[in-house]
């Protein structure tokens, strides 16, 4: 066997991103209208040109189709996706628990509760108008964490996984009752039920990319800079504390961060399960274990894997779209019993 | 070098360890003996710092609950009694995480910690499984993989909780060999739990014998081990079984002590 590096190295990072570049640009290209590759690119240059002021904007209905409609969505769904395997793979890590994931364990059911009841009963923060939503979505899945965690604290030392997945779910088909309740009491404000259970990136705008982008930069960025720490919890939080981890703070840290990412996907575009089990578990095949590899690589593979999703969420049943979450579901659905039936035989 | 004063230790009510104290020196290597629930294990986690406890632990007249995780990792290692790998990581890589305490925040690998791991594997002879996944050992080769771990850490007090747990005979033998080595190096001490009575007796330098929470009695090996002391906190003739056993030993002797093979086809 060979040596693995303690980082990725540099082809191996750029064969990450060249997959996930190419699948960017095949989920810009494709769709109900098709628009050939080379349109596709000639669009992105004139465009870019125009931003700097070099060229016009391109007119006509393939280069709005391209940059306004599909461009701010691939987009969205992109970062969404190295959002939600970013934070699956630190839950993954830090509980040392291969099940871990925001839809395993509640945390989003958690978020879209918050985000449902923001809208619901107009609760903002003042300073911060338009971020109501997205706040309270990231403190209840932060409170949902908590109170999943205690409890199973309160019912084994250890932490056990099947534990932490039976509360994470409980907890979870609660949330979401208590969302469907409130989504039918408000319906007039709140999109509807499937958008927070099964999720959706339709019509999202540059705004939303923005957004996205600056969460994962923030929260991933406070994952990424605990690579060693999650190796150490990974074997176990014992481990962790007796090579001398500051195993409160960085637990802390990785509860806040993940609580981050999945809050802000979720007031954004609501559940979207599994993406944080299955990428995690697919590219530690590739990179190995150690976060330091897997997290970037975990980052660049869930991107990729959610536009392949959203892809086939808008192309199985065209012109009928499917939520984004529904596809998600069924992969991840399959790939969960493989991984639960592969742990519990290894006993 | 660890100065234990008044410890005590509580879960909810129960009292888990009452008020012990006990010291260790350089070079010195503490055996805690005692039934199960004896507090013994839980006295390793207090000084370790992973349970919450009263009373005085100082190592080298420094207060250890001032410490930071890092510093601690740095003069105290600790050793568990089990441990389940969950994720593939390799040998070499277990290893490697001792280092932690030495690197800075976003510390690179440096080249003292490549030959610090290098020696630690060579020492715990892992060398020919160093990539292989930790998934795939047995008991005693996740065992040596962690005490390989503790080496390349560098702490100057061992804390060993059953370090003879998984192993069989010729790997014990090893092992306790091992631990012997690693104290002549001065400045160094260590303090395990042990089940076994002849292993306290062969390489401890000194024993704390405990029972519900407390010293039933510590000092010299020969101090602490009388039938009556035994007998006290075992409630059995320990010494009359032990001679029992060994006079069955007695006809099959092996004689010639085995020597490891390079690849033990333990698994």
């Amino acid at each position: 066997m060979k040596r693995r590096t303690d980082r990725l190295s540099v082809p191996e990072l750029a064969g990450f991103s060249a997959v996930t570049l190419a699948v960017l640009c095949l989920c810009v290209c494709m769709g109900s209208v098709k628009v050939p590759l080379g349109a596709t690119l000639a669009v992105f240059r004139d465009e870019i040109g125009a931003l700097l002021g070099l060229a016009e904007r391109p007119a006509g209905l393939e280069a709005s189709i391209i940059w306004s409609v599909r461009l701010p969505r691939v987009l969205c769904v992109a970062v969404t996706g190295a959002s939600l395997a970013l934070a699956g793979a630190a839950m993954q890590g830090l509980l040392k628990n291969p099940l871990a994931d925001g839809s395993t364990l509640g945390v989003s059911s958690g978020a879209a509760l918050g985000a449902v009841c923001a809208i619901a009963f107009g609760i903002t923060f003042p300073g911060l108008p338009f971020a109501g939503t997205m706040v309270t979505a990231v403190i209840f899945a932060f409170l949902s964490l908590l109170v999943i965690l205690s409890l199973a604290y309160g019912l084994d030392d250890s932490l056990s996984a099947n534990t932490v997945i039976l509360i994470g779910v409980i907890f979870s088909m609660f949330a979401s009752s208590l969302t469907s309740i409130i989504v039918t009491f408000a319906a007039d404000r709140i999109r509807h039920i499937t958008f927070w259970t099964m999720g959706s990136l339709s019509g999202s705008n540059y705004r939303n990319a923005l957004v996205l982008a600056i969460s994962f930069a923030v929260f991933g960025g406070m994952i990424f800079a605990s690579g060693r720490e999650l190796n150490a919890f990974a074997v176990g939080e014992e481990n962790a504390r007796n090579i001398g981890v500051n195993v409160r703070r960085v637990r802390l840290l990785i509860l806040v961060a993940a609580s981050g990412l999945i809050g802000v996907c979720v007031s954004v575009g609501g559940c979207i399960g599994f993406v944080g089990l299955v990428t995690p578990h697919i590219v530690r095949m590739v990179s190995g274990p150690n976060h330091r590899r897997l997290l970037p690589a975990c980052a660049l593979g869930g991107a990729s894997f959610l536009m392949l999703a959203d892809l086939a969420a808008r192309m199985i049943l065209n012109p009928v779209e499917l939520p984004i979450g529904v596809v998600t579901s069924l992969v991840g659905a399959v790939v969960f019993v493989v991984i639960f039936y592969r742990s519990r035989k290894r006993g | 070098m660890l100065k234990v004063e008044e410890l005590s230790v509580r879960y909810g009510k129960a009292v888990i360890v009452d008020r012990l104290s006990f010291s260790v020196d350089e070079g010195e290597w503490l055996m805690i003996a005692g039934p199960n629930g004896a507090g013994k294990s839980t006295t390793l986690k207090a000084v370790m710092q992973s349970v919450p406890s009263r009373g005085r632990i100082l190592f080298e007249g420094e207060d250890i609950r001032k410490k930071s995780p890092r510093r601690l990792a740095q003069c105290v290692g600790m050793m568990l009694q089990s441990h389940l790998a969950e994720y593939a990581f390799s040998v070499e890589e277990v290893v490697d995480m001792g280092r932690y305490c030495r690197r800075g925040r976003f510390g690179r690998e440096e080249e003292e910690d490549r030959r610090a791991v290098n020696e630690a594997l060579a020492l715990t002879g892992l060398e020919k499984i160093r990539r292989q996944s930790v998934l795939t050992l047995s008991g005693g080769e996740l065992q040596r993989t962690f005490l390989a771990q503790i080496f390349a850490q560098d702490p100057r007090l061992l804390l060993l909780d059953e370090p003879a747990n998984h192993l069989d005979l010729p790997y014990q033998k090893q092992v306790f060999g091992l631990i012997r080595d690693w104290l002549k190096k001065p400045g160094r001490a260590a303090v395990s739990v042990v089940h076994d009575l002849s292993l306290v007796k062969a390489y401890g330098t000194k024993a704390l014998l405990m029972d519900h929470g407390r010293a039933s009695s510590q000092g010299s090996i020969p101090q602490v081990m009388t039938p009556q002391n035994l007998e006290s906190v075992y409630g059995m003739d320990v010494y009359g079984w032990m001679n029992e056993m060994l006079g069955q030993w007695k006809m099959p002797i092996p004689t010639a002590e085995r020597e490891l093979p390079e690849a033990y086809p333990y698994r």
